[in-house]
């Protein structure tokens, strides 16, 4: 297991961690079952166009749970994400046969120097397109 | 009908108490591509101080629900689920869910606002484990609809 990042040796701005994540509708079936949520519009396509979507929706919470994934990584322990926020800006269609591709970024956004708590700010992209806003995790290190 | 202002401040039942299991831990880190060990190896969780496998950062959505499904289902809230879209969502926590934790949320509506025809609804839920002690608090902000 990779040990935690020192507090002390970050900077505002660094990127911290950087990985996409290949979606499929499989995927969009395994989490409304680890999740409980099954509103249709996240794998039928005929509900999804009939309530007026571009086709069938990542769920949002779905998005959230894996964005802050490659923060958990870089900080080696999902217990040290004390805080984790998003807003939901744009839904990801996710294609029958092609899927969807999310790419994450994550970047220091502010150091708390008393706390030892570093706001880590992703930046949610399909393609040039932001799908998450103010997509901020707040990370306790020694 | 449009979201009753009156539901600000309600404080609803708490809801039956939720034991995490293993298993159930496991299957949400698969579904939210978590690969670190802690989430489902409960050898490497202890060599890390806890007692079993940690969830991921958002499970507690999945005890949050029951909360939002009180709210939906209360009759004078005036919330029509088709027309919910989830706005925002933010997960405070005191410590992470843990493998073998009996969890029972308590849902606040914190505000409703109107936005022209549409109203925003912020309910928290504050989730607490079986000595009372609180774990996480997860804040939703449901944007309704309303006729344009």
């Amino acid at each position: 297991m990779a040990a935690a990042p020192a507090f002390d040796g970050l900077s505002v701005g660094d990127i911290v961690a950087e990985h996409s994540f290949a979606l499929t509708r499989d995927s969009l079936v395994r989490y409304a079952g680890a999740s409980g949520d099954f509103n249709a519009i996240h794998y039928r396509d005929d509900v999804a166009r009939e309530v007026g979507l571009p086709g069938v929706l990542a769920h949002g919470m779905l998005t959230m749970g894996f964005a802050v994934q490659p923060v958990v990584d870089w900080a080696g322990d999902p217990g040290r994400v004390v805080d984790y926020q998003v807003r939901f800006t744009r839904p990801v269609v996710v294609d029958p046969q092609l899927g969807a591709v999310v790419s994450v970024v994550a970047k220091v956004g502010q150091l708390d120097a008393e706390a030892r708590v570093a706001r880590i700010d992703l930046t949610v992209k399909v393609g040039d397109e932001t799908v998450l806003g103010k997509a901020q995790a707040r990370v306790s290190l020694d | 009908m449009p979201v009753n202002p009156e539901l600000q401040g309600r404080v609803f039942p708490s809801t039956e108490p939720y034991l995490v299991g293993r298993e159930k831990v496991r299957e949400f880190a698969r579904a939210v591509f978590a690969t670190n060990a802690i989430n489902l190896d409960p050898e490497a969780a202890r060599a890390a101080g806890y007692d079993d496998v940690v969830a991921p950062p958002t499970f507690a959505v999945v005890v949050q629900e029951h909360t939002l499904a009180q709210l939906l289902a209360e009759p004078d809230a005036g919330i029509d689920f088709t027309r919910v879209v989830h706005g925002d969502q933010r997960f405070t926590s005191t410590r992470p869910i843990v493998a073998g934790d009996l969890l029972t949320a308590t849902l606040t509506v914190s505000s409703v606002k109107t936005l022209g025809p549409h109203s925003m609804v912020t309910a928290e839920s504050s989730i607490t484990d079986a000595t009372g002690a609180h774990v996480v608090t997860a804040i939703s902000t449901l944007v309704v609809r309303g006729d344009e």
